[in-house]
C-alpha cells in the first residue's frame, strides 16, 4: 500500500512568540517552561509519521494533548508552525486559502463531534452540502448523496430535518455527509464521543463494515483506548502534543512504550486485542499414520498434556485424551482410532481471544489453525487464563509501584 | 462662584452653524440632492400605488399575509383595523404613511444588512460603527432635523430620510449580533467542505441568522412608525400631517383619530413582522415555510434563497 499521508515534523504553536517557542523546543524545553518564558502554548510538538492508503490512523489522547488541533492542521483549518503535511505527495502545510479550499473540496472530508449538521437544511441537502460547495449541479449531488444516505441505512430520511433524527442517526447524516464528497481522506473528530455506548458501539462496527467496502483512509480521533484499538488499523497514543507510541493494537497493549500508555492500558479487556496464537503453544501432534495408543501416551508423558491432536498432512483430525488412550491399551489392544475425539473445539490464529472461552468449556485443548486449516498450535484452557489474569497482574504491580515511586 | 465659563467661553453653537452653513450645505448639497433621489423615487411611486389600490383589494392582500404569517386573529384584526381606519376618513393618510414606512424600511435593510454582515466579519469595523449607532440611538431626533431641512429641503422625502436615520440602528444591530451567533462547529464544518467566505455567509450564516435579523427588522419598523409625526414638522404628509395639524389647533379629534391610525397600523405591521421571525419555528407547516420563502426571498437579493424550496 502507498503512503497516502506523510507528516513530518509538525509543529502547532499558539500565541505570538512562535520562534522563540521553536527554539525553546529544540533546546529541550518543557511546554510548561515554554509558556512562562514566552506565552506561546505548544499544541503539537514535532509528529511524524506516514499514514497508508486505506487504512483507519487512530489518534488517541485525552483532551489538550493536541489531537483535536492536529487533525484541523490536516485539512488546514489550523494552519501549522512548521513541518510538513503531504497528501500523495502534495506538501499543503502551508497552502493559501484558495489552494487548501480546493484540498478540501477534492480530497479530505471531516466528520465533527457533534454531528454539526445544518439545522436549516434536511438531511439531504446536508448530505449534498460539499457537493453544493463544489458546484456540482442539483441532479447530480442529489444522486450522490441519496447513494451516500443509503450507505449509512438513512435514504428515507432524506427530507427530514436535523433535530427530527436521534444523536446516532445525526452522526450518520455527518457521515454520509463526509462520504457523498467521496474524499480520499476522511478526518474523523471524536465522531462517536457524544452518543451512548451501546449506539457507539454500532456505529464502532457500522464504520468497520463500511470501511470494508469503501477502503478510504481515515484519520480518527478518540479519547477512549478501547475504540481506538477496535477501530485502529495503527494506533498513535498522543500527549502533550507528541505522538508516544504508534502501533497496532496488539504493540500498543503488549509492549507499552512507556508508563503512560501503560496506565491506559491497564483496564483493556486483552482478550479482545490478542490473537490466539498470542497463547498457543507448539503443538507436536502425531501423524494419523503413527497413530498408537504406546506412541500417543509416550509423547504426552514427554509433553506432559492430557491429550494431544493427530494430524493427517498438517490438518487436525482429531483429539486423544490420556485416559482414552490407555482405555484402548485394555479393550482395543492400543488401537486408538475409536477413541478418536473428532468434534474437537478449533479457532482461527487471528482471532482474538476472547472467543476461545466458550470453546475452554469442553475441557480440551485448542487447535489453532491458520488460514489453509494447518494445525500451527495448541491453547491448554488453563494458559487463556494464565495469561489474561498473569499480564494483568504483572501490569498492576508494576504500575503501582511506578506510582509509588513518583 | 466660579464657573469655568468665567474662564473660556466656547461658542460651540456658532462653530456647527459655520460648519453646517459655511461648509456642509453649499459643498455637498447637490450631493445629498442626488442621495434623495432613489428614496424620492420609491416613495412617490409607492405612493401613487397604494393611493389608487382600491380598499378592498389592499385589505384582501393584506389580511392575506397576515393569515399566512401571523394567523387567523391577526388577519382578523387587520381587517377590522383598516375598515375603521378608512370609516374615520384617514384611507389616504394611512397609505402615504404606510408608502413612508416602506420605503424608510427598505432603504434601512438595503444600508443595514450588508453593513451588520460587515461588522460581524470585522472586529475592528464593528469597534467604529458601534459608537456611530449609540449616537444615532441616543440623539433627540429634532437635532438632525435642521441639517436634513438645510440639506435635503423639506417635504415627505427629507421625512423619510430623517426616519431612516433614526430606525437604521437596529437592524444593523441584530444582523451583526445575528451572524455573530451562528455556532462555531457549523462555520467549522462549512469551511471543512471548501466553503467560501461567500458561500459560508449564504449557505449558514444568512439562514441561521434570519430569525434574528428580522427581530431586528421587526424594531426598525416600529422605530420608523414612531418617527412618523416627527417627520411631519419638516413637511412629511400622511397620519403625522394629522397629528400635526391637531396639535397645532388644538383639534383633540383630529389628533386622535391620526393618532389610533398609526397605532393601528403599528399593530398590524408588528404582528406580521414577529410572525415573519416566527414562523421559522414551525417547519412542519410547510404553507407557512413557503410564505416565508416567498416573502423574505427579495431581502437577500433573491437569488439564493434562505429557505429550501418547495
Amino acid at each position: 500500500m502507498a503512503t497516502k499521508l506523510r507528516i513530518r515534523n509538525l509543529y502547532k504553536i499558539f500565541g505570538e512568540n512562535t520562534d522563540k517557542a521553536l527554539a525553546m523546543i529544540e533546546e529541550g524545553k518543557t511546554k510548561d517552561e515554554i509558556l512562562s518564558a514566552t506565552g506561546a502554548t505548544v499544541g503539537v510538538n514535532d509528529v511524524n509519521v506516514d499514514i497508508e492508503e486505506g487504512e483507519i490512523f487512530v489518534v488517541m489522547g485525552l483532551s489538550g494533548s493536541g489531537k483535536s488541533t492536529l487533525i484541523r492542521m490536516l485539512n488546514g483549518l489550523i494552519p501549522p508552525t512548521s513541518g510538513k503535511i503531504e497528501i500523495d505527495g502534495e506538501d499543503i502545510a502551508h497552502y493559501d486559502d484558495e489552494k487548501i479550499r480546493e484540498i478540501r473540496r477534492q480530497k479530505i472530508s471531516m466528520v465533527f463531534q457533534h454531528f454539526a449538521l445544518f439545522p436549516h437544511k434536511t438531511i439531504l441537502e446536508n448530505a449534498a452540502f460539499g457537493l453544493k460547495i463544489k458546484g456540482v449541479p442539483l441532479k447530480e449531488r442529489n444522486e450522490r448523496a441519496t447513494k451516500a444516505l443509503g450507505q449509512v441505512g438513512l435514504a428515507q430520511y432524506s427530507d427530514s430535518y436535523p433535530n427530527q433524527l436521534s444523536g446516532g442517526m445525526q452522526q450518520r447524516v455527518g457521515l454520509a455527509r463526509g462520504l457523498a464528497a467521496e474524499p480520499q481522506v476522511l478526518l474523523m473528530d471524536e465522531p462517536f464521543g457524544a452518543l451512548d455506548p451501546l449506539i457507539r458501539r454500532d456505529m464502532q462496527d457500522e464504520l468497520l463494515e463500511l470501511q470494508r467496502s469503501l477502503g478510504k483512509t481515515i484519520v480518527f480521533i478518540t479519547h477512549d483506548l478501547n475504540e481506538a484499538l477496535i477501530l485502529g488499523d495503527k494506533i498513535a497514543i498522543m500527549k502533550g502534543g507528541r505522538f508516544v507510541q504508534v502501533g497496532t493494537a496488539e504493540e500498543i497493549v503488549g509492549s507499552p512504550a512507556d508508563a503512560y500508555v501503560e496506565a491506559f492500558t491497564k483496564d483493556i479487556d486483552r482478550s479482545r486485542v490478542f490473537p490466539a496464537q498470542r497463547v498457543a503453544k507448539s503443538a507436536d501432534p502425531i501423524q494419523k499414520s503413527d497413530l498408537g495408543a504406546e506412541a500417543a501416551l509416550a509423547a504426552m508423558d514427554r509433553l506432559g498434556r492430557d491429550a494431544i491432536y493427530v494430524v493427517d498432512g498438517g490438518k487436525p483430525v482429531g483429539v486423544l485424551r490420556y485416559r482414552d488412550a490407555q482405555g484402548t491399551l485394555r479393550t482395543a489392544g492400543g488401537d486408538c482410532s475409536s477413541a478418536l475425539i473428532t468434534t474437537f473445539p478449533k479457532v482461527d490464529a487471528e482471532k482474538p481471544i476472547f472467543e476461545l472461552y466458550p470453546l475452554a468449556r469442553k475441557g480440551l485443548p485448542i487447535a489453532v489453525v491458520d488460514d489453509a486449516g494447518q494445525l500451527i498450535g495448541v491453547v491448554e484452557p488453563e494458559t487463556i487464563f494464565a495469561e489474561l489474569a498473569g499480564d494483568d497482574e504483572a501490569v498492576a504491580s508494576e504500575a503501582t509501584l511506578q506510582t509509588a515511586a513518583e | 462662584m466660579f464657573s469655568p465659563e468665567d474662564l473660556i467661553e466656547i461658542p460651540f453653537a456658532d462653530w456647527v452653524d459655520d460648519f453646517v452653513r459655511g461648509f456642509l450645505v453649499p459643498t455637498f448639497r447637490p450631493v445629498f440632492r442626488a442621495m434623495q433621489q432613489p428614496v424620492d423615487i420609491l416613495m412617490q411611486n409607492l405612493d401613487a400605488f397604494l393611493n389608487a389600490v382600491p380598499w378592498v383589494v389592499f385589505t384582501a392582500v393584506l389580511c392575506f399575509i397576515a393569515w399566512r404569517t401571523a394567523g387567523r386573529g391577526t388577519a382578523i384584526f387587520t381587517v377590522v383595523a383598516l375598515a375603521f381606519i378608512d370609516m374615520i376618513g384617514l384611507w389616504s393618510e394611512t397609505m402615504t404613511t404606510l408608502s413612508m414606512i416602506i420605503t424608510a424600511v427598505v432603504f434601512c435593510i438595503v444600508l443595514g444588512v450588508p453593513l451588520g454582515i460587515a461588522a460581524a466579519r470585522s472586529d475592528g469595523f464593528l469597534k467604529i460603527l458601534r459608537p456611530i449607532l449609540d449616537i444615532m440611538q441616543t440623539i433627540p431626533s429634532f437635532v438632525y432635523l435642521v441639517p436634513i431641512v438645510m440639506l435635503f429641503g423639506v417635504g415627505t422625502v427629507p421625512g423619510v430620510i430623517a426616519t431612516i436615520i433614526f430606525a437604521l440602528p437596529p437592524i444593523i444591530r441584530l444582523t451583526n449580533l445575528g451572524i455573530r451567533n451562528v455556532r462555531g462547529d457549523l462555520i467549522e464544518a462549512a469551511k471543512a467542505f471548501g466553503s467560501t467566505p461567500r458561500q459560508i455567509l449564504w449557505e449558514v450564516q444568512l439562514p441561521l441568522a434570519l430569525r434574528t435579523i428580522m427581530a431586528g427588522l421587526n424594531q426598525t419598523l416600529m422605530l420608523a412608525l414612531s418617527m412618523v409625526v416627527i417627520a411631519a414638522l419638516i413637511g412629511a404628509g400622511g397620519l403625522g400631517l394629522t397629528v400635526n395639524t391637531g396639535l397645532g389647533r388644538l383639534a383633540v379629534g383630529t389628533a386622535t383619530a391620526g393618532g389610533v391610525g398609526i397605532v393601528l397600523l403599528a399593530i398590524i405591521l408588528d404582528r406580521i413582522t414577529q410572525g415573519l421571525g416566527e414562523a421559522k419555528k414551525r417547519s412542519d407547516k410547510t404553507s407557512v415555510r413557503g410564505t416565508v420563502s416567498r416573502l423574505v426571498k427579495p431581502l437577500f437579493g433573491g437569488s439564493r434563497s434562505a429557505e429550501p424550496a418547495e
